[in-house]
């Protein structure tokens, strides 16, 4: 047994409303760049729905994951590794633009500089990739909401497995919201695509990095990762990736996504796992058995042995107490609420999800029915086919056990719960019923229904020994070179050559320009855009203003 | 004259690549990427890119055969003068017309995609220049030293025979000198390429990632296994906050 650790997240689907504050946050943290502009490391799809990038799930496409040989061995679905050398000039499989979106600014300048007609003017819709006047067509979530309805939702490639006839009517539609971020997968097939071994998974953590200085821009990854959450950044010409906002993580803070959700829907927290077994996991030879394998692979941080063989391998004793207080443990392995996104994929996911009951809920309350009546809410579980397998076909592969149980978990504790608040006798066999206890069902309402802060994220900071390496947080401009070397974001060799920035003057610099600059957002130039979401008051961007008489302040 | 072309011009070439390899790795690992452009346009791309690719390793490989083995090696094997010129010729012309096929196809994709176009660099321009006058002097010389344009010259009898004699230092002048001009133009061609390589995007050609084939699929790395980064310089200095000032 080899124990290491990993920092998981949970999202509570049902508590999600799609309000993006997580996907905005994020790009402004991270992907507010040149050539980022196209990236979300988080975004929040409506299922059914395409996705982003379009279509994404539909690996007979695209080739991500991986898949298992007939002896029972795994290789990359995009291809073996001379397979993937020989096509490293020409990545066959890698998305275009048009399938993320192609990025987008308007014309302000328009607005005060048109001279005088007849008509308003008009802020034009620019394209951020050519400066060209663009039509507006698609964006990472064009299809939010339904929007699009029949046309669009067809071609989501999981309601396509699900059925061959579903009908989109409005009167039968279910939906829900479903934020993703990089899933930090304890057998990445990105990390496993990468021909430079550029990337690579943080044996303290698990959280998986791309090594910006070994990144050779081969952009294998992009099609290795099934839910292609790799992106190619367009002007440096590297790998980029949702970094679990390691930099907060370290110092025991929850990433941005989840710091900003405003449904609290985020957990995160310790897992330890057996790392001798991932491989045996993934290669188990029915699909429908994975999610049971790879909860197997995760050991329970209050067995003694467990704990042992945690200090053999070096794990602090306050990383193995984080562990055992985890929410992520809690609700995935105790609770059985949480299930991995897509394990078909056989790349043991670290980001599970909660299936939301909203569905089931909304229909019953639709009909006229007590929508927090556990018979009610059981009879419609067991009713509602579609929705369930397409949950089914999201989170187990197509096997709806699993899914029925959470969901029939999730009523109990609505009906059982109805009774405490209301002040009536509770009713004991309604947690019986789906294999739970009073007291833990008290326990899991308190988790997900309360989620304090302290409850939903568990995160040891990185070692006291290892503090020192994390100065970038404190004087990030703090050393040789300086804040000076940003020279316009392009070096003699091209964009982002030369020493390496760190993100935070990056940002800083990033900032300062596009709140002093009022030129419109051309390629040449992209961070000097006046972006008034980051004017925060303070100063006077250049075109912000009409020009003063006297040379004022800069 | 020839003593500076050929004796002191390949040794300038060879310590610009070498040193400025170094230095460029030192000083860009984050600009030390291929600097694709598939994200803007893949249908050229998909024709285009290995067409080149595969046609310059070929290119490559020739090179090697032709300026490394000695005519005697093959002499010894028993492949006629014939033979030789032949197989030279044949792989020699399709591997050459398909590089400048793909890269003729590169360029008009550049050219005309606008995306494509706004993410070329003036080192690209300059690099393409250098790069398709090496290309196509070197497809004239595989043509006259077949003997179809001009009169038929062994290349192995002189180009070969200096090519080797520079790594043991001893460079045998003459014996370029008596090459033709189409021989001798390309040979300045090709040093050009060879002492500008540090400094455009062809530095990718030293990344090919052969060690893919060998190295096992999940890469683990610890946290404090970071690459000597200038951030952790004054590690051991006082946290003064010179928010603004150079050190």
């Amino acid at each position: 047994m080899k124990v290491m650790a990993q920092v998981a997240m949970v999202m509570n689907l049902d508590k999600c409303i799609g309000c993006h504050t997580c996907s905005v946050t994020c790009k402004q943290a991270w992907t507010n760049r040149p050539g980022t502009e196209y990236v979300w490391f988080n975004n929040v799809e409506t299922r059914p729905g395409q996705g982003y990038p379009r279509t994404y799930e539909d690996q007979e496409r695209w080739r991500g994951g991986w898949e298992r040989t007939k002896r029972g061995r795994l290789r990359l679905k995009g291809g073996g590794r001379v397979r993937r050398l020989l096509s490293i000039f020409s990545n066959p499989k890698l998305p275009s633009l048009q399938d993320y979106y192609e990025p987008w600014t308007y014309d302000y300048d328009n607005l005060i500089n048109a001279p005088l007609g007849d008509q308003m003017p008009v802020a034009q819709p620019r394209s951020l990739i050519s400066g060209d006047p663009m039509k507006v067509e698609w964006s990472a979530n064009w299809d939010d909401n339904l929007a699009g309805g029949p046309q669009l939702a067809v071609d989501d490639p999981v309601l396509k497995k699900v059925s061959d006839q579903v009908k989109l009517e409005f009167e039968q539609t279910f939906m829900f919201y479903l934020p993703r971020i990089c899933e930090h997968c304890l057998n990445p097939s990105c990390v496993a695509s990468c021909p430079s071994g550029a990337m690579y998974k943080r044996s303290e953590d698990g959280i998986v990095l791309v090594d910006q200085d070994a990144c050779r821009g081969w952009r294998m990854c992009v099609t290795g990762c099934p839910y292609k959450k790799v992106y190619f950044n367009h002007r440096t010409g590297k790998a980029e990736k949702c970094t679990l906002c390691y930099p907060r993580i370290e110092v025991g803070l929850p990433t941005v996504c989840s710091e900003t959700c405003v449904g609290r829907l985020r957990y995160l927290g310790l897992i330890l796992y057996d790392a001798d077994k991932v491989l045996e996991a993934a290669a188990v030879e029915d699909e429908k058995d994975l999610y049971q394998a790879q909860l197997d692979v995760l050991l329970d941080p209050n067995d003694e042995e467990v704990v042992e063989a945690a200090r053999r391998e070096g794990i602090a004793e306050d990383w193995i107490s984080a562990a055992q207080r985890s929410p992520i443990h809690r609700l995935i392995k105790e609770y059985r609420v949480a299930l991995p996104l897509h394990p078909e994929y056989r790349t043991m996911p670290m980001v599970w999800y909660i299936p939301p009951l909203s569905p089931v809920v909304d229909q019953v309350r639709d009909t006229g029915h007590d929508a927090e009546e556990a018979g009610n809410l059981f009879g419609a579980i067991d009713a509602l086919r579609i929705p369930i397998e397409y949950l089914a076909e999201l989170f187990t592969a197509g096997d709806t056990a699993p899914v029925d149980a959470v969901l029939r978990k999730l009523a109990a504790m609505r009906s059982y719960m109805r009774d405490v608040n209301l002040g009536r006798e509770t009713r004991p066999e309604i947690p019986a019923g789906v294999g739970m206890t009073e007291e833990s069902m008290h326990a899991m309402y308190r988790l997900l229904a309360i989620a304090k802060y302290e409850d939903r994220y568990v995160i040891p900071t990185a070692y006291e020994e290892a503090g020192r390496q994390l100065e970038e947080m404190s004087c990030s401009l703090d050393y040789d070179g300086g804040p000076g070397m940003y020279i316009n974001g392009s070096g003699p060799f091209g964009e982002a050559s030369g020493q390496p920035v760190p993100v935070s003057v990056e940002t800083f610099h990033a900032l300062r320009h596009r709140q002093t600059t009022d030129t419109l957002a051309g390629p040449e130039n992209k961070e000097q855009r006046v972006n008034l979401l980051n004017w925060d008051g303070q100063g006077r961007p250049a075109g912000l203003f009409p020009e003063r008489q006297e040379d004022g302040d800069a | 004259m020839n003593t500076l072309l050929w004796a002191a011009v390949p040794y300038v070439a060879i310590a610009i690549l070498v040193v400025g390899t170094f230095w460029r790795y030192r000083y860009d690992k984050l600009g030390w990427t291929t600097r694709s452009s598939q994200l803007y346009e893949s249908r050229l791309l998909r024709i285009g890119s290995p067409l080149f690719h595969f046609g310059i390793l070929v290119v490559i490989i020739g090179h090697i055969i032709g300026l490394v083995i000695p005519e005697s090696w093959t002499d010894a094997m028993g492949v006629s003068h014939d033979a030789y010129h032949i197989q030279a010729l044949v792989l020699g012309a399709i591997a050459g017309f398909s590089t400048l096929a793909g890269v003729a196809i590169l360029i008009y994709r550049r050219r005309t995609n606008g995306p494509v176009f706004m993410a070329t660099t003036r080192n690209d321009k300059a690099m393409y220049v250098a790069l398709v006058a090496a290309i196509i002097t070197g497809l004239a010389t595989t043509l006259i030293g077949a003997g179809i344009v001009a009169d038929e010259h062994n290349y192995r009898e002189t180009v070969s025979i200096w090519f080797r004699s520079l790594f043991t230092l001893n460079p045998d002048i003459d014996a370029m000198a008596e090459a033709p001009l189409s021989f001798q133009i390309h040979t300045l061609f090709g040093l050009l390429l060879i002492a500008t390589i540090p400094f455009t995007r062809l530095v990718h050609m030293f990344s090919a990632p052969i060690g893919y084939l060998f190295r096992p699929y999940i890469v683990y790395r610890s946290r404090d296994a970071r690459p000597d980064r200038p951030i952790y310089r004054n590690r051991d200095g006082v946290r003064t906050r010179q928010r603004a000032g150079r050190r």
